[in-house]
């Protein structure tokens, strides 16, 4: 019991800190903190920097691109505990939207990225709407056929050069004095970072409105929420479209970073690993799942140094956290919405019958 | 008429479990089907609140048919379930699962102080319980959330099924009650039991349900005093 009670404490108490913070505290708060992030390429700590990878490459790729695809996701799998293992495709169809366009037409990267994250929530709602009256496994079975086709559906047609996949994806103009070349991470990095406040800030919102309570209660019981009215596939394939919005703006960034893509990137092991860092911050928790990510993505990268057995370490550490914290690093409460009264309500929980 | 089935098949794949019901509900009634388990009463709410399709027949509510039409717009017309097995929202706390209750009415903000009172009225319990989590409650508490949820949406027609499940005799009588008190107020009643004694005596009329048939249609009161209902549902009979 006291082990339990020393488990919650770190996100309880910030969370208690924040509800009881008078506005000036938060927003000062989080002015640091969003400073901190813009200012994280210019850190160079021993403790944090790469050995063998470029830091502020891999700030934007893997971590920041992982971090963005795992929020996306968490709407998707945490929110409205849909389970999709297809969720690279819609990365991959903003990658090749970037690329396509990028090369065959004269639009840049700023007029490529709204029409990249439309395709990709169209894409969403056509898997959508039909499958997701499928549940449970049926429906990670059919993402996952998606998330293949996709990929092989790049791979068969030559027109976007097939295997060989796409090169000479041009960079996104100037932005004011930040040139956007290969050479320069990190710009690419703030525009992520940018998109990903932007995202936390949308999610946040929906999460604490209408949308949200709908979510939950799709998660919690999926018959009794249409039972209250809940138009459950309306709210699921919108979880699914907006989903596949954050990974196809992924998808068109990191297309125009990297500069050449091929099919072969879009792997099944994305999604997978993607799904792992929801997991393993803590499904359904915003802040567990970026945590989540960021270690995930960065953790491989931290201990490159160990060069083969790097992934067995990996792998290691990961099964070694999940049996100690299955619920994820910061899962999410067991009450879902902050309730200032809540450790009374729990105590007279306890000596409920009576 | 408040609602009316006609010719109700409904099938689980191949199996038909409804096997041509009709059942008429009429304006401020308590309306109750009794019967065996796999009798279909179940299946009946959740074919009526549209959980599961239709094969044939139809289902009249308010002079409109709809059978075709999906669960969550006939909870907009004022059909209410409180479902089998206390439904509830387990990760919410109770005054979540109740504003659940209303999540698509209109005047929503406006209503909710007043329905909220309502509910507290009938079930004091859930108003000393109003920031548990759901998952805490007990088997009594969590069915009158359930209860107490349906009528956030202020249903025109309830539909309750088995109430009585997995409760204590105290209980039972106590949520009896309290169906009984709603139904006063107003709100018409379709009510599936197993406990055939408590929901007879309530009841106005009743259904006896056998293996996807109606086997009898009666008074309520008539059918407590029916020798055959006895023996097969109230357990007297024989003696």
């Amino acid at each position: 019991m006291a082990d339990k009670k020393f488990r919650y404490n770190v996100r309880d108490h910030a969370a208690e800190y924040w509800e009881r913070s008078p506005k000036w505290r938060r927003v000062c708060l989080s002015i640091s903190f969003i400073a901190f992030f813009y200012a994280l390429p210019f850190l160079n700590n021993p403790l944090i920097n790469t050995p063998g990878s470029d830091f502020q490459s891999v700030l934007f790729y893997p971590v920041g691109m992982y971090v963005l695809m795992a929020i996306g996701l968490n709407i998707v799998v945490g929110k409205s505990g849909l389970l999709d293992l297809g969720y690279v495709a819609f990365f991959a169809i903003g990658a090749y939207t970037m690329a396509i366009l990028g090369t065959h037409t004269g639009l840049n990267f700023w007029e490529i990225l709204p029409i990249g994250i439309a395709l990709a929530m169209f894409s969403g709602a056509l898997l959508g709407t039909p499958t997701l009256r499928l549940r449970g496994d049926y429906l990670a079975i059919v993402t996952l056929g998606f998330g293949e086709i996709v990929r092989i559906v790049a791979v068969n047609i030559e027109a976007i050069g097939g295997p060989r996949g796409i090169a000479g994806i041009p960079t996104p103009p100037d932005f004011f004095n930040a040139k956007f070349t290969i050479l320069d991470p990190k710009p690419y990095y703030w525009v992520l970072l940018t998109f990903t406040l932007l995202i936390v800030w949308m999610v946040r919102r929906m999460a604490a409105r209408r949308p949200g309570r709908a979510w939950d209660a799709i998660r919690q019981d999926d018959d009794v929420a249409q039972l209250m009215g809940v138009n459950t596939l309306k709210y699921k394939v919108w979880a699914f479209v907006l989903g596949a919005a954050v990974a196809g703006a992924g998808g068109v960034l990191y297309a125009s970073q990297i500069l050449s893509i091929v099919p072969d990137q879009f792997n099944l092991n994305v999604s997978i690993l993607i799904l792992a860092c929801v997991v393993f911050g803590g499904i359904g928790n915003l802040w567990g799942v970026i945590l989540g990510a960021t270690l995930l993505a960065f953790t491989p990268e931290r201990i490159r140094f160990l060069s083969q057995p790097r992934i067995l370490v990996f792998g290691i550490a990961l099964v070694v956290m999940m049996n100690l914290r299955p619920d994820g690093i910061l899962p999410k409460k067991k009450r879902e919405h902050f309730d200032p009264n809540w450790h009374t309500v729990e105590e007279s929980g306890e000596g409920e019958i009576k | 008429m408040r609602l009316e089935i006609k010719d109700l098949h409904v099938h689980y794949g191949k199996i038909e479990a409804i096997k041509g019901i009709s059942v008429t509900v009429n304006e401020g009634e308590i309306v109750t089907l009794i019967g065996a388990n796999g009798a279909g009463k179940t299946t009946m709410l959740k074919t009526i609140s549209g959980l599961r399709p239709v094969s044939s027949g139809q289902i009249i509510f308010n002079g409109e048919d709809i059978s075709k039409m999906p669960a969550h717009k006939r909870a907009d017309l004022g059909l209410s379930q409180a479902p089998e097995g206390r439904g509830i929202f387990i990760g919410m706390s109770v005054l979540e699962n109740l504003e659940m209750g209303k999540y698509n009415r209109k005047n929503r903000k406006a209503e909710m102080n007043e329905d909220l009172e309502k509910v507290f009225h009938l079930f004091p319990r859930l108003k000393e319980r109003i920031s548990q989590v759901g998952g805490t409650l007990s088997g009594g508490e969590q069915q009158m959330l359930a209860i107490g949820r349906a009528l956030m949406a202020r249903p025109k027609v309830l539909l309750l099924d088995e109430p009585s499940m997995g409760l204590a005799p105290l209980m039972i009588a106590n949520i009896f009650n309290i169906i009984t008190e709603i139904n006063k107020t107003g709100t018409t009643i379709l009510l599936v039991e197993q406990n055939a004694q408590q929901a007879l005596q309530r009841a106005h009329r009743a259904y006896v349900l056998e293996v996807g048939h109606v086997v009898k249609e009666a008074k309520a009161s008539d059918l407590l005093n029916d020798p055959a209902v006895r023996a097969a549902y109230l357990g007297t009979g024989a003696h």
